[in-house]
């Protein structure tokens, strides 16, 4: 059974028709999105079976994810607070910014939260370079930019988020 | 003809024809451009940056068209801004290509500092030392010393299985990528892959098993540096402490040319063992691949099972006797069994044996037969392939039909050069009840019942009425400049097999395409020698419990019927006089009366037919195991104690008899099968990373055999057997062939153990549901006399109604049979 | 009425142009309406060449004679919008598509009528993933107007768009390896030729061209390759979004004619240096520029393809201009940039995979007082080993900085090695 395929049908067959028919390898890099929906990482099981769906090897669909970084092979937090540290937002106090952060939140770069809430990881270049300190939040399927950051409007968001992952309440707009 | 283009390279003037890559045209005047990514029998990459050179291209005059010269007369030249890869960059008129400037050499040794940045150089433990382009390279053009600090190297895994048969050392992997593209571009086995990016760029694999392909251990040969080494080898021995001998795999019939690397141990006792199979040459058999079952499963040859002396039985047992004992009772009772004989050939014989055989048997006035489920021996070899045909000569305009087989399974080296053929254009047609690997590379998938594909390959035939399905296989075949007919084993016994045969001949014929090169009928056999026993007159028998058990005298070589199915064995104890030859004491050699040890066949000379009736030859790596003797040395002297000299002391006096006696060898001498001519692309000679480190071939590229004698259509199977129809609430079962079998040539390879076919039934869901089977859950099935566990596996795939079951993995199955399942006998748990 | 000053970035003049109400309301549309319905492609062609019009991605190719080289014997053809936008500095194209998407995507339009094509891709950088859920969001609304679909203002021509996200891979934004990215491969640079013109997306011919590229299409369109000539320069004509980062007052992005000088950018838009810093370097295009002292001359230079190029010797780019106050240590810097292409070298060719990996040890160990005296020349010299025998172009961007660097400022590498025990 393809669980992929069963839990998102609709999903599944827009992408696909995004390419043409011959064409369906194309299709990969959203599905390897959608598979990462739930927990933000890519589960063995949905390795085969998008390997099923686009007829394609599993280890070329593994290929794909170790190529590009913002798909994740391995589980990390639910949610990945991803800092911009690269030379514009360097010149901008971006190093700084991560490293109180980290040292507020109490882990370490690439490190989790205890409670497997987030990661906080170091980044290239997210084309905000005017607006440093700023990161994007990948989680529930979504990436989303906080720009003009500060180590406590981040804590805030991170409060935010827990709640919402305890009850449901909106974390963020 | 393609136009050719004439250029100077390092100051030689070379012509090669339009489209040449500068790296090719080089090396075919002997100049080597260093290259690490380039294989010449994949797409260029321009990755690894190894084969820059300066290329000055004339001047042209856009108002003339004419080109500017110099004030000396010289064409003027116009050098790029950076040097180019002589790999990507493809031949022009008056290009001026240079690889000694100094800023070429310079960038040469830039480019292998680079890569000896994360390179280990741990040459001295490493498998490729020796025989390693990276090596080569940096004493040839590297720098001095590292000025990349020792301690900053990446620490990697060195041993990383990629599966129980290669291994990868992460360490000194410097990402060509050689290894990955042959996967994907030249087997369609996409199960190794580039992981990461940059500098943590590594090879991986996500299949199961892991590196899950029949073709992995070329990888091995084509990788430039030691980062993949087969399981079998790695660590065994260096390169220049080995010997070389020139062989033919035995394991399909194919006949892919190898080297026997071998080697005196003292692990062995002190005598020669065979430490790696390599491929040799052979652009007309095997180009430079060979398949793993080729690679690996070499170790039962070198097996302390093997029979050491000759046994004659004594009061019901079987003794060591002397060779002449044996000798003298085997003639005995052959004597007294007069021409009610029979001698019964296994396809592993080689043509020398089979000639030996044959030669007893008429002379006793007995029966030739072929252990075999395959039929149409005699067809190949009045349609067969004709001589000068190449599969690297077939692109458009060629047809080829491939019927009833799995190609993979049956003979994977045919696989690539068909699915290759294909991607060049030629128009490949597959009629099979199943989908199989080839599928992919067809150009038409005609789905047959089982049963139905000699009615199919009947359909295709020009003049007939087509029906719509067929229409555009049709269409294609009428429109055939070349027309090839391969046809295998798969779900046939021995009738339907001749019947199958005979309609492939009959469109063959009907094509009007026999006896052109590259076109002809070829038949996918179990055996590396099936087709030689054919050409030497031997033929199976659709009767063969009957013929074995009336007959008063049976010679058995290099065959185990009794093994293979208890019916067989019956008819031997019933059988008179019974004589085997053998490599061990198999059920066969078991019920004998005389038991004659054999040699192996790398222990020896000799020849094997190959499945386009190429004879080809392999030269002894081994001395012969101590108390063994070669099979047509042993028949010689049975045939001399009868009275029947048969002038074989040495191979090649044999094959210069059978030449002497058989049509079809008529003039060949062993002289002939040894001449070799100049093959492209170069392999194995000093710049190993070229090509790999494959053999060349110096030893014979063998002689295609000439078309013999006529066929008449139906004469040797009338009509197609009717499709079996079980009886109600029986289910068929069909045999299908896998490659990696449990026969003896297979066992003995430990490596191999976790990838051996097992007895396990094969069906759709829905069948598996009607008979109340389900995956996983075993069940006890009699076959053919024999009650074995059986093993369950679901596959939508396959068509309904029925089950497969491979051959050879120990349950007798040798033609379609009716079973009746028995109610599961134990649960595992569901779910899987 | 006054004059029109923004032709990119109009929402900053019209409130609520992200709906394609107010877009057309403002003449959206007009354009690709007049195209289809009133001229051939090759018109279309002819007026984008005499425009003038290069390419706003980086190499700034003239964008009409690029769309001439396919061939008209190979179908489909297709086009491909550049919208990876990574090079860091670089924030144009995300302005575009958030508050004037649908100017970009007419542009995309445009060009897809040009040169035939029936199904067009616009590729984001994955991390663009709310953006590209609004173009979908855009492209939907298209094809609810009608402006999108099947023969289209009752003509013969059909055309539809799709977006498709990258995943994280700075070397997707080069164009080849945007087209394997695209068709689910590792983003891995093609050789070249066969070029994307005759051998792209599939196979087939196609043109890939940045998001402000396209951008530029309507209102040349609407006002003609005259108009758009009057701006800019000569041979760089036009206008161009400048992407200012690093130590300025104000940073963002500025739309100003090409030909502008740094020090207008600088002083007059940026609002100069913060704390009353002086300028002491800055990088006309991203990390992939040399480092430029500024002095005068530099500060005076037109921000031009040619005047970048040939006076300053840095590339004009995608016109990130990063600022840099005399407080930045360039040995910092370089080891910044390095650190980029170390991470983003796809590890295909050997000198970029182990160039760059080479030199991030040793600006790593300037940078952390382990370093050689040897070790800067060493550098320079892996960076110079590099040059010319890249596959692409990432690999010899890595070694822009690294070198001038070294150049201009070698006082901040020594004076890092310094720091070192052996130094
Ligand atoms: C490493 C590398 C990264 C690039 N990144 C981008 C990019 O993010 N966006 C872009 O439009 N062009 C980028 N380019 C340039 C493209 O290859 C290509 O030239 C451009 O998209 C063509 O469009 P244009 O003619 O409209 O400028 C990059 C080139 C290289 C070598
Ligand atoms: S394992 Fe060998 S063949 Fe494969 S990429 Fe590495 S060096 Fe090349
Ligand atoms: S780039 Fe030519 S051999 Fe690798």
């Amino acid at each position: 059974m393809n669980a992929l395929l069963s839990k998102y049908p609709e999903q599944v067959e827009k992408i696909l028709a995004k390419y043409p028919a011959d064409q369906k390898r194309a299709a990969v890099m959203p599905l390897l999105y959608l598979a990462q929906t739930d927990e933000n990482y890519v589960k063995q099981q949905s390795v085969y079976e998008i390997a099923e769906i686009l007829d394609i090897s599993p280890t070329d669909v593994v290929s794909i994810i170790g190529f590009y970084t913002l798909f994740h092979a391995e589980p990390g937090g639910k949610y990945r607070i991803q800092v911009c540290t690269d030379l514009p937002c360097a010149l901008r106090g971006a190093d700084q910014f991560l490293e109180e952060l980290c040292a507020s939140v109490g882990v370490g770069v690439g490190e989790t939260t205890p409670d497997g809430l987030v990661t906080i990881e170091r980044v290239m270049c997210l084309a905000a370079c005017h607006r440093a300190p700023m990161f994007q939040l990948q989680g529930d399927g979504d990436i989303a930019y906080h720009e003009n950051m500060t180590v406590e409007k981040t804590l805030a968001l991170i409060e935010a988020l827990r709640r919402h992952v305890k009850t449901g309440e909106a974390a963020h707009d | 003809m393609a136009k050719m283009i004439n250029l100077t390279i390092d100051g030689h003037s070379v012509s090669v024809p339009e489209g040449t890559l500068i790296v090719n045209a080089a090396k075919k005047i002997g100049i080597d451009i260093p290259v690490f990514c380039y294989h010449p029998k994949m797409e260029p990459v321009g990755m690894c940056r190894m084969c820059l050179v300066d290329i000055g291209r004339p001047v042209v005059d856009r108002t003339t068209n004419q080109p500017v010269l110099n004030p000396d007369g010289t064409p003027k030249l116009n050098y790029g801004p950076k040097l180019e890869t002589a790999c990507t960059t493809p031949v022009a008129e008056g290009m001026v290509v240079d690889g000694l400037s100094e800023k070429v050499r310079a960038a040469r040794k830039d480019i292998i500092e680079f890569l000896l940045t994360s390179h280990p150089l741990d040459c001295p433990i490493c498998d490729k030392g020796g025989e390693c382009p990276l090596q080569n390279l940096t004493m040839g053009y590297g720098p001095g010393s590292s000025r990349f600090l020792l301690d900053e190297k990446m620490r990697l895994a060195k041993h990383l299985p990629l599966g129980d048969l290669i291994f990868l050392d992460r360490e000194r992997c410097i990402q060509c990528g050689r290894c990955v593209r042959f996967q994907h571009e030249i087997v369609d086995d996409p199960v190794i892959a580039f992981y990461q990016r940059g500098r943590a760029l590594e090879i991986m694999t996500n299949s199961e098993p892991g590196f899950d392909s029949y073709f992995s251990g070329n990888t091995t040969d084509i990788c430039p540096v030691g980062a993949l080494t087969t399981a079998d080898f790695r660590f065994e021995a260096r390169p220049w402490e080995m010997k070389s001998s020139a062989s033919i795999c035995a394991q399909c019939p194919v006949g892919c040319n190898t080297t026997l690397n071998i080697r005196r141990e003292a692990r062995a006792n002190g005598s020669m063992v065979i430490k790696r199979v390599m491929p040799r040459q052979n652009e007309l058999v095997n180009e430079i691949w060979m398949c793993d079952k080729g690679r690996f499963a070499y170790h039962y040859m070198g097996s302390e099972a093997r029979l050491t002396s000759p046994l004659v039985r004594k009061n019901g047992e079987l003794v060591e006797a002397t060779w002449d004992e044996a000798v003298a009772a085997a003639a005995d009772g052959l004597r007294a069994a007069g021409a009610n004989m029979v001698g019964l050939a296994g396809g592993r014989l080689s043509n020398e044996d089979l000639f030996a055989l044959q030669q007893l048997t008429e002379g006793q006035g007995g029966k030739a037969l072929l252990y075999s489920y395959m039929a149409g021996g005699e067809m190949t070899a009045a349609l067969g392939m004709a001589p000068g045909s190449n599969f690297s000569d077939m692109g458009a305009g060629t047809v080829i039909v491939v019927a009833a087989s799995d190609l993979q399974e049956e003979a994977p080296v045919y696989y690539l050069r068909v699915k290759q053929a294909a991607e060049r254009g030629a128009a490949l047609i597959v009629i099979n009840p199943r989908e199989t690997k080839l599928d992919r590379s067809a150009a038409h998938v005609i789905r047959s019942r089982y049963g139905e594909e000699a009615g199919m390959v009947a359909a295709l035939k020009p003049g007939g009425r087509v029906p719509d399905a067929l229409k555009d296989a049709a269409e294609a075949l009428a429109g055939a400049e070349n027309l090839v007919v391969m046809y295998g084993s798969e779900g046939l016994g021995l009738e339907g097999s001749a019947a199958l045969a005979n309609a492939c001949a009959a469109l063959v014929k009907a094509s009007g395409h026999a006896g052109r090169p590259n076109s002809g009928l070829i038949g996918v056999w179990a055996h590396a020698n099936d087709q030689g026993a054919f050409d030497l007159g031997f033929r199976p028998d659709v009767d063969l419990p009957t013929s074995l058990a009336q007959a008063a005298g049976v010679y058995i070589a290099a065959a185990d019927p009794a093994g293979d199915t208890p019916a067989l064995a019956d008819a031997l104890d019933r059988a008179g006089f019974v004589v085997v030859q053998e490599l061990f004491l198999t059920e066969t050699a078991r019920r004998a009366d005389v038991v004659f040890p054999a040699a192996a066949y790398v222990e020896r000379e000799g020849s094997f037919t190959n499945a386009e009736r190429r004879v080809q030859r392999y030269y002894p790596a081994l001395p012969v195991r101590p108390g063994t003797l070669p099979d047509y040395l042993i028949t010689a002297q049975v045939a001399a104690a009868l009275g029947r000299a048969l002038d074989v002391r040495s191979a090649a006096h044999a094959f210069a008899q059978m030449a002497a006696r058989t049509p079809a060898f008529s003039g060949l001498t062993y002289t002939d099968l040894a001449k070799v001519e100049e093959q492209w692309p170069i392999v194995g000679r000093q710049d190993m990373y070229y090509g790999g480190t494959g053999y060349d071939n110096h030893q014979g590229l063998g002689v295609h055999l000439p078309l013999t004698g006529s066929f008449v259509e139906g004469q040797d199977a009338p009509s197609a057997p009717a499709r079996p129809v079980p009886p109600r609430g029986a289910l068929m079962v069909y045999p299908i062939t896998r490659l990696y079998d449990r026969g003896i040539t297979v066992t003995p390879s430990t490596l191999l153990k976790d990838r051996l076919s097992g007895p396990v039934l094969r069906l759709h869901p829905q069948t598996a549901a009607a008979f109340n089977l389900a995956q996983g859950v075993e069940t006890h099935l009699t076959l053919n006399g024999v009650t074995a566990p059986v093993g369950v596996q679901l596959d939508e795939t396959l068509p309904q109604d029925v089950a497969l079951l491979p051959r050879s993995v120990g349950l007798p199955i040798w033609e379609p049979v009716a079973i009746t399942v028995s109610q599961p006998s134990a649960v595992n748990d569901a779910g899987n | 009425m006054t004059e029109q000053t923004t032709f990119l970035l109009r929402h900053r003049a019209v409130p609520n142009i992200d709906q394609l109400q107010v877009y057309r309301e403002n003449g959206g549309f007009e354009a690709f309406r007049k195209v289809v319905t009133s001229m051939q492609p090759a018109d279309v062609l002819a007026e984008v060449k005499s425009s003038g019009l290069r390419g706003r991605g980086g190499a700034g190719f003239p964008t009409g004679i690029k769309w001439g080289f396919l061939p008209n014997n190979i179908w489909p053809h297709y086009v491909v919008a550049n919208a990876d936008e990574s090079e860091p500095g670089t924030f144009k194209d995300r302005e575009i598509m958030e508050s004037n998407p649908f100017q970009f995507l007419e542009g995309l339009m445009i060009a897809s009528y040009a040169v035939g094509a029936n199904l067009s891709y616009a590729y984001l950088r994955g991390e663009f993933w709310q953006i590209a859920h609004g173009l979908d969001e855009d492209i939907a609304a298209l094809e609810a107007a009608g402006l999108l679909g099947d023969r289209l203002f009752g003509t013969d021509y059909s055309l539809r768009l799709r977006t498709h996200l990258g995943a994280g891979a700075y070397i997707c934004g080069e164009e080849t390896a945007l087209l394997e990215s695209l068709e689910g491969k590792l983003g891995q640079p093609r050789l070249r030729p066969p070029f994307p013109a005759v051998y792209g997306l599939f196979g087939k011919p196609t043109v890939i061209n940045n998001v402000e590229t396209l951008a530029n299409l309507p209102p040349i369109i609407e006002k003609g390759a005259g108009w758009y000539k009057s701006l800019g320069t000569e041979k760089s004509p036009g206008i161009k979004i400048f992407s200012l980062s690093g130590c300025i007052n104000k940073p963002g992005n500025y739309e100003l004619p090409l030909g502008t000088t740094f020090r207008e950018l600088i002083f007059e838009h940026g609002g100069g240096v913060p704390e009353g810093r002086t300028v002491k370097a800055f990088m006309s295009a991203g990390a992939s520029s040399t480092i430029v002292t500024a002095d005068d001359a530099a500060l005076d230079t037109p921000m031009d393809y040619e005047s970048t190029q040939n006076v300053l010797n840095a590339p004009l780019g995608s016109a990130s201009v990063i600022i840099l106050d005399d407080s930045v240590d360039m040995a910092w810097l370089v080891d910044k940039t390095v650190h980029f292409f170390r991470h983003e070298s796809c590890g295909k060719c050997t000198p970029c995979r182990e160039g760059t990996y080479w030199m991030s040890h040793l600006t790593h160990r300037i940078l952390h007082g382990k370093a050689r005296p040897e070790d800067i020349e060493l550098l320079d010299t892996v960076a110079a080993q590099m040059q010319g025998k890249c596959l692409c172009a990432l690999g010899e961007f890595s070694t822009m900085a690294v070198r001038s660097g070294i150049e201009k400022f070698r006082a901040d590498f020594e004076a890092n090695v310094r720091r070192a025990p052996h130094g």
